[in-house]
């Protein structure tokens, strides 16, 4: 297939490929067995200058757009989703002061971030506040020039490894969603601590925690956007960063299906490849067709958002919604053509398996994904008919 | 630091296939690639230069297209790259390429260590460093894992079948590095930008100064007599104990931990 890459962006790939063969690949299983945070990869790909691939040149980043950090993030994927859901979360920590900061936010806390020197997280869900956003408690009190804010996140990712968090918090409750704003709240804040790491089913490597805020007093410089905004700066993140959960997507399938295949043609039964047997070539076929249809849509929904159009939500949903669900059918599939080894930890589609799960959940469910594309369509055909 | 390293492309030897029926190498197609013990020279030089401050200038004879190689080192960061090429250096030996290489070095600049890999993985030799030092008048030390810059020279450990040496060296000198002492690194990606853009120093014999006589097959003394596969040296290792019995505990302890029995 021919993705009409430029020359900078073939470099993006080549050189995450090489990170993920040299350093990825040989690591994960230990970083997945013993839960550990994978810093030393995530500074060789700072090293490598891929962590400011979307962040423009003046702030220290490449000044490319969704599509040169989708390439980055699925060429990882292809070894640990752990790995590049922990690259990517900085991403969705940092995109809402790129899109909504001042410029004296952003020349704070962009270059460490684009350099890889800091990490980044996003802190929007709560216990009572999932796919209802809505239900946000999290409470911040303008008092003389501070905010103070009070409440619990969970499940936040890169939480307790980063040191710059987008936090959304309400300023007015009487307003419901439009009553809530975003602020940038640093580590080491006093009344700004963390809950213990998340023992997880899948993406063991990446660290999930609680924020957790008791006074939290933050300078009123740290709002981003105006009051009120808090609720539109999550969803344009969200929409934004979609992508990048389905490039994870399209990468563990990549992963696995490679590994399927290779499998397949060294293991013999019945004196023969299982390769040859029409069962599994038929697997192999329906997982390389559906990987690649996710590509494509991956790819120009990416390029859909750099090319400046505004409204995008409906294909970012998509395709996170068609390529978490590729990844997981993908996944399954290639553990069965691995049949009982694969259900082993020596093989690495045990842990793609168990990885893939999460890729439905997280950035919204697809099932959410699915109300904002039926939603869209939706809209799109009432205002047809007024017309 | 003035450094210089002195690389070879040669064919990506994981990549050679023997043709079945004449039993000579597939070399068409195959992708070239830095001689493997050159990226530790480089790999040396970038750390000598992060460390010291100064300049790393990559300098190869070869064919013009080794001027990929070249790039791939400004992509880790090699500031200046040198492609020496000529027709008129076809055919050359060791004893040619080394006479070529060091006047290319010495036109290049006044440096204060020239590295080199310990050898080429394709002629196997281990002889052009030490032949550029040799024609440039300045200490060779082989087999290099670590250096270091002293108030006037160098200190080095070398590397020995049973162990390592140390050793110092007064003003300028040429190394040749083993694959021990380092990893090269990642190129960046803007590295890889600033490769693709890179200004390619180009020059041939007449821009040397070379002479007619001591260059390409004319100024290759070097006959090639037979090819034949050297008897395989492997590790040896002597169990010696007062108790015989004690000394089969441990052969059958070393046998078993390498899975043997």
């Amino acid at each position: 297939m021919e993705y009409f890459l430029t020359d900078e962006q073939k470099m993006i790939v080549e050189l995450s490929r090489k990170i993920t063969e040299e350093h990825i690949i040989p690591n994960r299983a230990r970083l997945d067995e013993e839960e550990i945070f994978p810093t030393e990869i995530l500074k060789i790909i700072a090293d490598a200058d891929l962590y400011g691939l979307y962040i423009p040149e003046a702030y220290g980043g490449f000044g490319g757009g969704v599509m040169d950090f989708i390439l980055a993030v699925e060429e990882f994927s292809r070894g640990c989703i752990g790995v590049s859901v922990s690259f990517a979360a900085n991403a969705l920590g940092i995109y809402p002061v790129l899109a909504f900061g001042t410029e004296e936010q952003k020349q704070k806390f962009l270059p460490p971030i684009a350099a890889g020197t800091k990490q980044a997280a996003f802190g929007l869900t709560e216990a009572n506040a999932g796919s209802d956003a809505g239900g946000v408690q999290t409470t911040a009190e303008l008092v003389g020039d501070h905010y103070v804010l009070n409440g619990t996140k969970q499940w936040i990712t890169n939480g307790g490894e980063a040191e710059i968090y987008t936090v959304i918090a309400i300023t007015d409750k009487a307003k419901g969603a439009r009553g809530a704003s975003a602020f940038i709240v640093e580590k080491g804040t006093p009344g700004f601590t963390f809950g213990k790491k998340e023992d997880k089913l899948g993406i063991r490597a990446s660290a999930t925690r609680e924020l957790v805020f008791q006074d939290c007093k933050i300078p009123k410089a740290n709002l981003l956007g105006k009051e009120g905004m808090g609720f539109i700066v999550a969803m344009k993140n969200l929409d934004h960063s979609r992508p990048g959960i389905a490039a994870q997507g399209v990468g563990l399938a990549q992963g696995a299906m490679e590994a399927a295949v290779k499998y397949s043609r060294e293991r013999v039964q019945f004196g023969k490849p299982i390769s040859a047997f029409q069962a599994n070539q038929h697997k192999i076929a329906n997982m390389a067709t559906e990987i690649e249809a996710a590509r494509c849509l991956l790819y120009q929904t990416a390029r859909t958002i750099d090319s400046g159009n505004k409204d995008f939500s409906m294909e970012s949903a998509m395709c996170k919604l068609y390529a978490t669900d590729v990844a997981n059918k993908v996944a399954n599939e290639a553990l069965q053509i691995f049949g009982g080894y694969g259900y082993m930890r020596e093989y690495p589609v045990e842990k793609m398996f168990r990885d893939a799960k999460i890729l439905q959940i997280y950035e919204g469910t697809n099932e959410i994904q699915r109300n904002v594309i039926a939603l869209d369509a939706i809209k799109k055909s009432a205002k047809q008919d007024k017309k | 630091m003035n450094i210089a390293v002195c690389i070879k492309q040669v064919p990506d030897s994981d990549k050679v296939t023997i043709d079945r029926e004449t039993n000579r190498l597939n070399r068409a197609g195959v992708p070239s690639v830095i001689n493997p013990f050159d990226e530790n020279a480089l790999e040396l030089g970038l750390q000598l230069k992060d460390k010291y401050g100064g300049k790393v200038t990559v300098i190869t004879m070869g064919p013009p297209q080794a001027e990929e190689a070249l790039r791939e080192c400004v992509s880790v960061g090699a500031d200046e790259v040198i492609l020496v090429t000529d027709r008129k250096f076809a055919g050359s030996d060791t004893w040619a390429t080394s006479y070529t290489l060091s006047l290319a070095v010495q036109k290049a600049g006044d440096f204060d260590v020239v590295l080199f890999g310990k050898q080429a993985i394709d002629g196997d030799t281990a002889q052009v460093g030490p032949g550029v030092a040799y024609f440039m008048d300045i200490p060779v030390i082989t087999y290099v894992k670590e250096a270091e810059k002293t108030d006037t020279g160098f200190k080095v450990k070398r590397v020995t079948e049973e162990g390592y040496q140390l050793w110092e060296v007064d003003g300028k000198a040429a190394f040749t590095v083993v694959k021990e002492a380092n990893t090269m690194r990642l190129p960046s990606l803007k590295g890889k930008m600033r490769a693709k853009s890179a200004t390619i120093i180009t020059w041939g014999a007449d821009d040397l100064g070379a002479e007619d006589a001591k260059i390409g097959l004319k100024g290759s003394p070097t006959i090639v007599k037979k090819v034949f596969s050297p008897p395989i040296k492997t590790n040896r290792e002597t169990i010696q104990n007062e108790d015989p019995k004690q000394s089969v505990k441990e052969l059958l302890g070393k046998l078993k931990e390498r899975k043997l029995i």
